[in-house]
């Protein structure tokens, strides 16, 4: 099962994926569409700074996931299979208890309505939007094992580029 | 992944080079572009800003996060400030180009510069009179003297129709001098000055109107005097016109201060000897882009493409020397020259490349200068590599030259041949299509199907720049191709012996059509904004685009584009140049990429101009 994995040393903060976000779960689905679209469309992530360090947050689909087990009207759930945790627009009364558990704070509200509002990983996507549109390769659609070869790709990457510096001779301008 | 060579271009010899330079592993603009998707969103909705250092901000498009920048600029004014400052920078360029003419003319007329000469003493005696001077360095003065006048208004302000010249006065958008207009654009953009959008557009129309009946005509006219005002001539067009065996030479840029002594340095016998002893049948100059446009329309030196063909020419292997000057030259050709011998000379002060040998032109030796470039692309020859040598067999025969004088020349003498077949409806008419390509349209498709359908529904078609050149390569630049209009423009094309779309020179040129406009507009004794007429920009890409847009709507004509301004998330901007504007300028900005709904939009707007006039 393939999951969203955040690099966040490689966020520039541009809020690419948010746009994204939010044009994909548009009318239209284009970004010029979009603008006229009423109510305008959401994003379902947030790029924020932690500190010194820019970092998308978005929806981990916990595996036990606390924002699941708190909702009353069982509005929001767990998809067996793919793992993917859900809103039911027409369940949700807006009580915000799910919202207020999450600890990522990824839990939105819809502009117009009272209604709980979150990451679906693009259910008809095959790589969710807010990845494709990450230019710095932040975000990362991948299974979790696969995570290990990337991060030793990484750091291969970075040594030989530590040996390159070593090799060449520095040019001051 | 690479995208199908077919996606990518309609035309056979680009789509023969993108195979070849896939499978030499070179990079091409194209390739470059897939690695750029996605592209921000903020940028295509010009929602960004980095005029000061409180920022870089941007606005959620969506009005959720951030609506204002932290000065608290709108998106209206943002928008409108990054317009303005594309305005800024694409009428500075047709300018700057001007200006240097305009030195050069000057360092001509006092006998400073013998490398140019007057070739056209007609047009020099006409605009001396326009300006009331009676010597040539007066003129030369007079001229320059635009760029820094203050108080204006600039001289060929008064070539426009007088309902016109009134409108941009109630509307206080007279330019008053041309640098002064970009000049304050800059400071209106800087960080708490002008934050009105309205205020800011009408600046961004009086700095256009600066480059159109400014900076562009200068040029235009200065050049005509100096190389000659252009007359049909019949030309080549597409990389096919690269000659394997012999010394090629491409000249890319803009300025024909340098193309023409390229074109005069490789008929010197010394250089043609040369050349044969190095085993070359003979040099052969080509042109590309508007620098290309500029020997094209006067001497008919074959042209080897447009814009998006520059890194293609290169991949030939056949060129020996890729010399430019300014404006539409890709970085990426110093690292792509590398992969083969040619050797890619830059030439202006102002413009420097990566990978480039620079042989500045001085106005003083400019034929010295121009002898030494095509000596050392000679000298190239031999370094030639045949096994990488890959021509596409594929070029069109095309008639160019029509200046205004030459279309009314064409016409015997007046324009009034032209006005009774509009009058009659056999021609419904007139089209001006320009403007660059951009690897987000497939190259040409926007140019050649917009075209194909104006004249097919008998609209004459008027073009400059890199539609041009795609025109040119589509054959609808012969007067067979009267074949492919509407009877009535057909009839019309095959009595006068004349394609049905007319070229009239490069993009600084589209000062040709305003002056076309002017006097058609003069003849009916009525507005510009009042003719059957309309514009589009297919596939523009460059910021000179959009002051060309801006002088083209301000002067009263619908213009279409063709690929999406960086506008669209304001809605105060858009809506004031798609709709607002049209009570202002009598002009008006529609997008529209489709190209057959773009010529529906254009012709839709000329048969209700027909109907106004009683048509
Ligand atoms: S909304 Fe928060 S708590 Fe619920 S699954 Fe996503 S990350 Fe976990
Ligand atoms: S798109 Fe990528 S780089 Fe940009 S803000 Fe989102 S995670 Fe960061
Ligand atoms: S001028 Fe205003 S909007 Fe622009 S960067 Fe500065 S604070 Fe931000």
């Amino acid at each position: 099962m393939k999951e969203i994995f955040v690099r966040p040393e490689r966020c520039m903060g541009c809020r690419s994926c948010e746009i994204a976000c939010a044009v994909e779960h548009s009318g239209s689905k284009t970004l010029f569409g979009a603008l006229t679209d009423k109510p305008e469309p959401r994003k379902r992530l947030y790029v924020e700074t932690i500190g010194s360090q820019r970092m998308p947050l978005l929806c981990h689909h916990c595996d036990e996931a606390p924002c699941v087990a708190v909702c009353r009207t069982g509005a929001t759930s767990k998809d067996e299979v793919t793992g993917i945790v859900t809103k039911d627009h027409d369940k949700c009364v807006g009580c915000w208890v799910c919202a207020t558990i999450c600890t990522y704070g990824v839990v939105g509200r819809e502009k117009e309505e009272r209604i709980a509002l979150k990451c679906d990983r693009c259910k008809d996507m095959e790589i969710p939007a807010c990845v494709k549109a990450c230019p710095t390769g932040t975000l990362i659609f991948l299974e979790e094992r696969q995570l290990a070869d990337i991060g030793s790709r990484d750091a291969s990457m970075k040594t030989a580029e530590i040996q390159r510096s070593r090799s060449t001779p520095e040019i001051q301008s | 992944m690479a995208k199908n060579i077919k996606d990518r271009s309609i035309d056979p010899a680009s789509q023969e080079m993108l195979a070849v330079a896939a499978k030499a592993g070179l990079e091409t603009a194209w390739d470059r572009f897939d690695k750029q998707q996605p592209q921000c969103g903020f940028g295509e909705l010009g929602l960004c800003c980095r005029n000061c250092n409180m920022g870089p901000c941007r606005i959620d498009p969506f009005g959720e996060a951030a609506t204002k920048g932290v000065c608290g600029a709108t998106a209206d004014i943002i928008v409108a400030r990054n317009l303005l400052r594309a305005i800024a920078a694409g009428a500075s360029a047709h300018s700057d180009h001007a200006r240097d003419v305009a030195h050069t003319f000057k360092l001509m007329s006092e006998g400073k510069a013998p490398s140019y000469q007057v070739k056209d003493q007609a047009k020099l005696a006409r605009l001396m009179k326009e300006y009331g001077v009676s010597t040539q360095v007066d003129l030369a003065d007079a001229v320059l003297a635009e760029f820094g006048k203050q108080e204006g208004p600039i001289q060929f302000i008064s070539r426009a129709p007088a309902k016109r010249q009134e409108i941009w006065k109630n509307l206080g958008i007279e330019p008053r001098g041309i640098d002064r207009e970009i000049v304050e654009c800059m400071h209106k953009t800087t960080m708490g000055v002008d934050n009105d959008h309205v205020n800011l557009l009408l600046q961004g129309l009086r700095a256009s109107l600066a480059d159109g009946w400014g900076g562009s005509m200068i040029a235009t006219e200065l050049q005509d005097i100096m190389f000659g005002t252009p007359t049909p001539v019949r030309a080549m067009a597409n990389l096919g016109v690269l000659e394997a065996d012999k010394v090629n030479i491409i000249v890319h840029g803009h300025e024909p201060l340098l193309s023409e002594m390229i074109v005069s340095a490789a008929s010197d016998p010394e250089l043609v000897d040369l050349a044969k002893k190095q085993g070359a049948k003979g040099i052969n100059v080509a042109g590309m882009c508007c620098t290309g446009n500029e020997i094209l329309v006067r001497h008919g030196i074959p042209i080897a493409g447009n814009f998006l063909q520059q890194e293609l020419a290169v991949a030939t292997g056949a060129v020996d020397a890729m010399v430019v000057d300014v404006q539409c030259v890709m970085p990426a050709l110093g690292a792509l020259a590398g992969c083969f011998h040619t050797k890619f000379i830059s030439t202006s002060p102002k413009a420097k490349f990566p990978g480039a040998t620079h042989m500045e032109l001085k106005e003083e030796s400019a034929y010295e200068t121009a002898k030494q470039i095509v000596r050392v692309a000679v000298v190239n020859y031999g370094l030639r590599d045949p096994t990488k040598v890959h021509i596409p067999n594929i070029k069109s025969e095309a008639i160019v030259g029509f200046s205004v004088e030459a279309i009314v020349g064409a016409l015997g003498g007046t324009l009034k041949p032209l006005l009774d077949t509009i009058a009659s409806g056999a021609v419904r008419g007139v089209a001006a299509v320009v403007g660059c390509n951009n690897p987000k349209v497939k190259q040409d498709y926007g140019h050649v199907n917009l075209v194909k359908e104006l004249i097919r529904n008998n609209v004459l078609v008027v073009t400059t720049g890199c539609n041009a050149q795609a025109c040119a390569k589509a054959g609808l630049l012969l007067p067979e191709a009267a074949d492919l209009a509407g009877d009535g423009l057909k009839a019309v094309c095959k009595a006068l012996g004349v394609p049905p779309v007319l070229h009239m020179g490069s993009c600084v040129d589209i000062s040709r059509i305003m002056v076309a406009c002017a006097a058609i507009a003069d003849a009916l004794g009525c507005d510009i904004s009042d003719l059957p007429a309309a514009a589009a920009a297919p596939e523009w890409m460059s910021e000179k685009a959009v002051a060309i847009g801006a002088y083209v709507v301000g002067s009263g004509v619908y213009t279409i584009l063709g690929t999406i301004p960086p506008i669209l998330g304001s809605q105060g901007v858009t809506e004031l140049l798609t709709e607002g504007i049209k009570g202002v300028t009598g002009g008006a900005f529609a997008v529209e990429p489709d190209p057959n709904k773009a010529a529906k939009l254009m012709i839709d707007h000329i048969e209700a101009q027909r109907k106004k006039l009683g048509l």
